[in-house]
């Protein structure tokens, strides 16, 4: 810094030539730079002001967005089980009338901190008093162990054992909270729910998992902390769900059958009312899956949903509505049936001799397999692979089952002309109950497509229209008439008239080559109040035989028909159904053609 | 003067010092209530999922099923049927209530007003008006 210096001596020189007072310069430069050094000092406070003024700010706005964050948030509970970032959290799951399902329980676990032990010997047998299958020498061995600190003894406890355990009195035992899944009704509608276990497990809590069903299907939805207060609603009725279960395990305990199945489906909504898998198994104690033996045995398969079968005479209900749809036949055309039909070295024969010709109406009624070949043969393999696809036969049929996923029809190789005249009545292409429900309730509820779900909808599926109207209508009253005149006299129930297709599959032979002898799949597909269809059922029954007779009767209006019948007469009355005269019913069907 | 704004301001902030330590303390107070009703809260939660929980379980259809089985004898349940269910037609015409007979005099209590009031008398043709 160059400092000026007050009494510059030019300037001095110069003042006292001229005579005047050279204390005025000196004067006169001091007020300068006084001057310019308050203007510094000014210039300097003002800055510091303005930057406190800026903090200080800051500061405000900060709290003041902090505050109004606050304010402005909703209040929110803890939600149990949310400890250690491992939530046990998992919503309910409830059927159509919010009957509980599945739902979680708080419990405890037991764990041993073995360096806590006061006396791990007494310990030990205290604990194989309480729980007889802990092996007491072997326990004492694990809590001495050295190099163990701490031990998982059980998943979780009954208050009654916790209260044992508690009085045992060792500190070195502890008690983690746990959520457990727990299924209150037991085997009821087990397949649709899966089960669960336990995923990564921590002190304080452990995750739950769902490993099969619904709970697999939905384990993001369940486990959503922001839904997990709102139970996740299925289409299932637990009342209807219950007789059908008691209804079918009484039907298969008396035709002696391996395995049975059944499917209620509503034919406007596709939702699955009743889905029911015999034999079954306790989802609170989900079993093993097999090692060896067929998958299907076991109790954790799915028959309606992964089990694809080849059906039989039920699938003749779609060759006839093909016929129906393309116009080359009405109900009333005569189709020729002498048999048997030959076709290379394939014969098809019927269940026995219907004289020459039938109707149309009487190739379902009497469920000719030559009449129904017969209609389909002028249609040939495009028309029906691109009718049966609109169904959605050709493809796996989807739930929200995690099984659903896993299983997919089989179809033929070459689609030939003799596949066209076998898969028009039922053999050659795999289907599974639960597509055949959708199958039929698109049949009936004139014509729409339905794609069924296990969650409750409130509205009518707006699904495209595959067969018309009309065709609907004809095929309504068909299957009102084999219950009516043809193989499915028994399906008749005083009050609520039922219409349906039954159909006796020889059983493929499991080590290859040809069927199975003396073993049929009976299935029957109905769906009632046969003049307004509001449910399909579909009733399979594996390897039936009712043996009150003389010799043993396996087709399916013998077994599955009266199944059928006697679950629709118990669940129409719980749907809320008014039980309608015959009279009534035929009368709605005059004024409809 | 000065010193009497200095006296002032140091007042205020004594003031202020001490209303922030008892809103200190008023946050921490509430925040150890929120703490014990959340925990509340949460045994609470616990306890309904319990007996939603055993409500569930006592109604599984199995165990209603055996509990109509054994009280058979006495509630003679049965699964409801189509035959269960009515006409409107099947409902009795509810009879007329049958008039009490009066042969001695009857003690009335309440306003004469009343008893002389049109709907009464109306509903009662046959009775003693008064």
């Amino acid at each position: 810094m160059i400092r000026t210096p007050l009494r510059p001596l030019a300037r001095i020189l110069k003042a006292r030539a001229s005579g005047e007072d050279p204390d005025l310069i000196e004067q006169e430069n001091l007020r300068l730079r006084r001057e310019a050094a308050r203007d510094s000092a000014r210039g300097r406070a003002e800055g510091r002001l303005l930057a406190l003024a800026v903090v200080f700010v800051a500061a405000f706005v900060v709290l003041g967005a902090r505050m109004g964050l606050l304010a402005a948030t909703s209040p929110v509970e803890v939600s149990r089980g949310l400890i250690e970032d491992i939530s046990g959290a998992r919503a309910d799951i409830v059927d159509r009338n919010g009957r509980v399902l599945a739902t979680n329980l708080a419990t405890h676990a037991l764990y041993a901190e073995t360096r806590r032990m006061v006396d791990p010997a007494r310990a030990a047998h205290e604990l194989e008093r309480i729980f007889p299958d802990i092996d007491g020498t072997r326990m004492a061995a694990r809590f001495m162990d050295p190099n163990r600190r701490f031990i998982w003894i059980r998943a979780h406890l009954s208050p009654e054992q916790m209260q044992a355990v508690h009085d045992i009195g060792e500190p070195g035992l502890l008690f983690g909270p746990r959520e457990m899944r727990l299924y209150p009704n037991g085997r009821m509608a087990a397949h649709v729910l899966g089960g669960a276990s336990f995923g990564q497990q921590g002190v304080r809590a452990a995750e739950i998992i769902g490993v099969a069903g619904i709970e697999h299907y939905f384990e993001d939805r369940l486990r959503d902390p922001n839904q997990t207060d709102k139970p996740l609603q299925l289409s299932l009725d637990l009342s209807v769900q219950a007789a059908v279960t008691e209804v079918l395990e009484g039907g298969k305990r008396m035709l002696n059958a391996r395995g049975a199945t059944a499917v209620l489906m509503d034919v406007h909504t596709g939702e699955v009312i009743s889905l029911v898998s015999l034999p079954d198994f306790d989802p609170n104690n989900r079993p093993a899956p097999p090692t060896e033996g067929e998958p299907a045995d076991s109790p954790l398969f799915n028959r309606a949903v992964q089990g694809y079968y080849e059906l039989g005479s039920v699938m003749k209900a779609f060759a006839v509505a093909q016929g129906l749809e393309q116009g080359t036949v009405t109900p009333e055309t005569m189709i020729d049936t002498r048999g048997p039909l030959t076709f290379g070295r394939f014969r098809i024969r019927d269940f026995r001799n219907y004289g020459p010709q039938l109707s149309v109406k009487d190739v379902m009624v009497k469920s000719s397999n030559i009449g129904t070949a017969r209609i389909m043969q002028p249609i040939g393999a495009t028309a029906q692979r691109e009718f049966l696809d609109r169904f959605g036969f050709l493809e796996p049929m989807h739930l929200e089952l995690s099984e659903a996923r896993r299983a997919r029809p089989l179809l033929p190789p070459r689609w030939s002309e003799l596949s066209v005249m076998t898969i028009s009545y039922g053999h050659g292409l795999s289907t599974s109950p639960l597509a055949l429900a959708a199958g039929y309730a698109t049949l009936v509820n004139g014509g729409r497509k339905v794609a069924p779900t296990l969650l409750k909808q409130d509205q009518v599926q707006a699904g495209a229209q595959i067969i018309s109207q009309r065709t609907s209508d004809q095929i309504k009253l068909m299957l009102h008439q084999v219950v009516q005149e043809g193989t499915a006299s028994f399906a008749r129930i005083p009050g609520y008239p039922v219409g349906g297709k039954t159909g006796s599959a020889d059983i493929p032979n499991p080590h290859g080559g040809g069927y199975k002898k003396d073993a049929v799949l009976a299935t029957f597909a109905s769906v009632f109040p046969s003049h307004e269809p509001r449910y399909a059922l579909v009733v399979t029954l594996d390897e039936p035989a009712d043996t009150t007779g003389p010799e043993p009767r396996r087709t399916a209006g013998w077994t599955a028909v009266p199944v059928s019948a006697e679950i629709t007469r118990r669940v129409a009355p719980l749907l809320g159904l008014r039980p309608i005269g015959l009279d009534v019913a035929n009368a709605r069907f005059q004024q409809g053609h | 003067m000065r010193s009497l704004l200095y006296l002032c301001t140091a007042l205020a902030v004594i003031a202020l010092a001490a209303w922030a330590y008892r809103e200190n303390h008023l946050t921490q107070q509430a925040m150890n209530e929120r703490r014990a009703l959340e925990r509340e809260i949460v045994l609470l939660d616990e306890t309904i999922s319990i007996q939603r929980a055993e409500w569930a379980y006592l109604n599984r259809p199995d165990r209603l099923r055996h509990l109509v089985d054994l009280n058979f004898a006495d509630l003679r349940l049965v699964p409801i049927t189509g035959a269960h269910f009515g006409e409107i037609g099947q409902i009795v015409y509810p009879l007329p209530a049958p008039r009490a007979e009066f042969s001695d005099t009857v003690e009335v209590f309440g306003a004469i007003e009343h008893l002389s009031a049109p709907s009464e008398t109306s509903a009662m043709p046959d009775g003693d008006a008064p």
